[in-house]
């Protein structure tokens, strides 16, 4: 059996179902442009938490719980959870699978774990190893200033090409049978470094690895005009303008097609600089703006491509340049 | 595998990376696609060389291999970066100016007013200017433990960073960012996060130039 | 009571202007501690030149107050030191100079810690 189009586009032999999804997000979040679209709103950082990556695991715990509660079922019946954060060695996750208790994958792939996770969980389902996963993953605009930058107190002036780490998380049941939007196929990332060392400018770092993953997804399917929006998880302003760039000299046109959630989730009077980021901003985006419309049957099928800078602060300071990733899941409207 | 064959292979290849802006996209990769594959070669071989001193050659031949590949890694990031040149956004460097030496020099005003109370009470200029190091580290630290700090400086921008309330901010939003990893690791380590390198090397420099006039006195 | 403000603010606001521009035009990632390291290790040279004195006497606090300030006080503290001392004046002068800003600001920091949280 072949599930494979083309070179690099794995074909799941049924659809992964999203039976049910979730988002929680911040009060920054809230305010701007999907405000009102996310299931829960934490009215603070701290969220009555003795520390900020507490709060963030209530994030995902909650995001998690509110799913399965709408699909009216419990965390026993997930046959794998699979998820990831920002925080070292992604414990936020770690214990959001000891509440629940499931067999469980921890994955890294920084800001693009989500799709990441869709990708997993669609090849477990296609492969019969699972009836039920979910995917959930988060971010915390304070843990990740604190773990990754500056102390969040110190009075520094953030760069023009920084982005803004999105609080909020999402969780996503994925399931066999049968049902309105699913996961259709993806493409699996590779590493893509530009050279780019700047820390402070993600967007410019991630864009080559986004172009890489979307060229190899049309390359293989030949089908851009069927799809509604070409969604990439957190390049921002900066990447979004150079992946268009070099979409158009590989013979691209996206021109309209591509969004990116970074630019979606905040607000330009905002003062975020360059967009949102983070586990956290396409786990968002996605369940509070595209799942909707994907269900309402005003979208019918999207390629959300997830991207993350896997550098870390030590990397940095040794001066290393940033390896980038992108990974992408196709999310169609079923009926 | 022969190891003057390889190294002639890298000789050559040496030469050709000379002319590197003159070789097209396909060209070039077809050399990564080459430099990888010999690079395997390269650690295979020398793991099973058994000889310490051929070993040694060995692994020089692929560190020299190394070198080229990052050398074509270098030439692709300075190519990619003209790509992206036109779309870096535009700081806004007058701006940031002004606010800069506004808020800078206000903080320095501010401690030339506690100077000149002290000189007027009879205090002689150096110990004033102490008291007004002080005074400025001491309302930073209220400020940061506040959370206004940080505005002033997003704000400030180096304005806020320079004065000696930069170093007072990043000494105490260091302690209070981190008191929940414990009184130890937590508050008593991550104070000196900034403060240490400050002080070391501000040491390092007045001992090194107090020894040269010590010897030269 | 109103003497040397003006000279105060210019030269204070000019020597942050410095490090906005490196910070802005540069292409450096420059961190605050970067910058402050700099400003001590460049006042202590300063001032090991006899240049940062005359600066003090004509700016006051808009020498003293910067971090080049604070290299200037730990050089002088030196100097002084090692006229009086000899060779073990080098090594102690400086941190006695300077213990004055260092202890307050450890001592702001812990307290500050402890009565406060953090507010992201």
């Amino acid at each position: 059996m072949n599930n494979r189009i083309g070179k690099r586009t794995w074909q799941f032999s049924a659809p992964a179902i999203i039976a049910s999804y979730a988002t929680t997000a911040g009060i920054k979040e809230n305010e701007g442009p999907l405000g009102g679209h996310f299931d829960f709103i934490f009215p603070d950082n701290l969220f009555d938490e003795a520390s900020w990556e507490k709060a963030e695991q209530k994030l995902q715990q909650y995001a998690l719980e509110i799913a399965l509660e709408k699909r009216g079922v419990e965390s026993d019946t997930i046959d794998c959870l699979l998820g990831g954060d920002l925080l070292n060695q992604i414990v936020a996750t770690s214990f959001t699978a000891r509440w629940a208790g499931t067999p469980y994958f921890g994955l890294y792939g920084a800001c693009s774990t989500l799709a990441e996770g869709l990708l997993l969980a669609g090849t477990l389902l296609s492969g019969g190893f699972a009836q039920r996963t979910a995917v959930c993953t988060s971010s915390h605009h304070d843990t990740a200033e604190r773990q990754l930058r500056f102390p969040t107190e110190m009075g520094v002036q953030r760069a023009m090409t920084a982005q803004w780490t999105v609080t909020g998380s999402g969780a996503y049941l994925l399931e066999k049978g049968q049902g309105n939007i699913g996961v259709t196929c993806g493409v699996c990332g590779k590493i893509i470094d530009n050279g780019t060392k700047n820390n402070m400018d993600m967007g410019t770092a991630m864009a080559s690895a986004a172009v890489d993953t979307i060229c190899a997804y049309l390359d293989d399917c030949h089908d851009l005009a069927s799809l509604d929006y070409i969604v990439t998880g957190d390049l921002g302003h900066i990447g979004w303008e150079i992946c268009q760039k070099m979409l158009l000299q590989r013979g691209y046109d996206v021109k309209n097609k591509l969004l990116d959630c970074g630019m979606l989730i905040y607000d330009k009077k905002q003062d975020t600089h360059a967009g949102g980021s983070g586990c956290g901003c396409s786990a968002t985006v996605l369940g509070a703006h595209f799942l909707p419309q994907l269900t309402e049957g005003k979208l019918k099928k999207i390629l959300l491509v997830g991207t993350g800078a896997l550098l870390s602060p030590t990397s940095t300071q040794q001066g290393e340049s940033i390896p980038c990733i992108a990974h992408g899941v196709v999310i169609e409207q079923l009926h | 595998m022969n190891f003057i064959n390889q190294k002639n292979k890298l000789l050559e290849r040496e030469k050709a990376l000379a002319n590197l802006k003159t070789m097209d996209q396909a060209a070039i990769n077809q050399m990564i696609a080459t430099l990888k594959k010999e690079h395997q070669a390269l650690a295979y071989q020398e793991a099973s060389e058994k000889n310490n001193d051929r070993q040694k050659n060995w692994h020089q031949l692929l560190k020299q291999n190394e070198n080229q590949m990052s050398l074509l890694n270098q030439y692709a990031a300075v190519q990619y970066q003209r790509l992206v040149k036109s779309t870096a956004p535009k700081v806004p460097v007058l701006a940031n100016t002004l606010r800069a030496f506004a808020v800078g020099g206000g903080i320095c005003v501010l401690g030339q007013l506690v100077i000149n109370y002290w000189i007027l009470q009879g205090i002689e200029v150096k110990t004033a200017a102490g008291f007004a190091s002080v005074t400025i580290v001491v309302l930073t630290g209220l400020l940061t433990g506040l959370g206004i700090y940080d505005e002033i400086g997003r704000f400030g921008g180096a304005g806020s960073m320079v004065p000696i309330s930069g170093f007072a901010n990043s000494v105490v939003s260091a302690a209070l960012e981190f008191k929940r990893e414990g009184m130890v690791y937590g508050i008593g380590a991550k104070i000196f996060t900034v403060a240490g390198p400050v002080i070391l090397y501000g040491i390092l420099a007045s001992v090194v130039i107090g020894l040269i006039k010590f010897i030269m006195m | 009571m109103l003497n040397g403000l003006i000279q105060a603010f210019l030269v204070g606001g000019l020597i942050c202007v410095i490090a906005q521009l490196v910070i802005d035009l540069t292409p450096f990632s420059v961190t605050p501690a970067h910058v402050l390291v700099s400003y001590v290790v460049m006042g202590a040279v300063l001032s090991g030149l006899g240049l940062y004195q005359p600066l003090v006497d004509f700016a006051g606090a808009g020498a003293t107050i910067p971090l080049s300030g604070f290299g200037h006080t730990l050089m002088q503290g030196t100097i002084e030191a090692m006229t009086e001392k000899g060779l073990a004046g080098v090594f102690s002068g400086g941190l006695a100079a300077s213990a004055l800003g260092i202890t307050v600001a450890l001592m702001m920091g812990f307290t500050m810690a402890v009565l406060f949280n953090p507010k992201g």
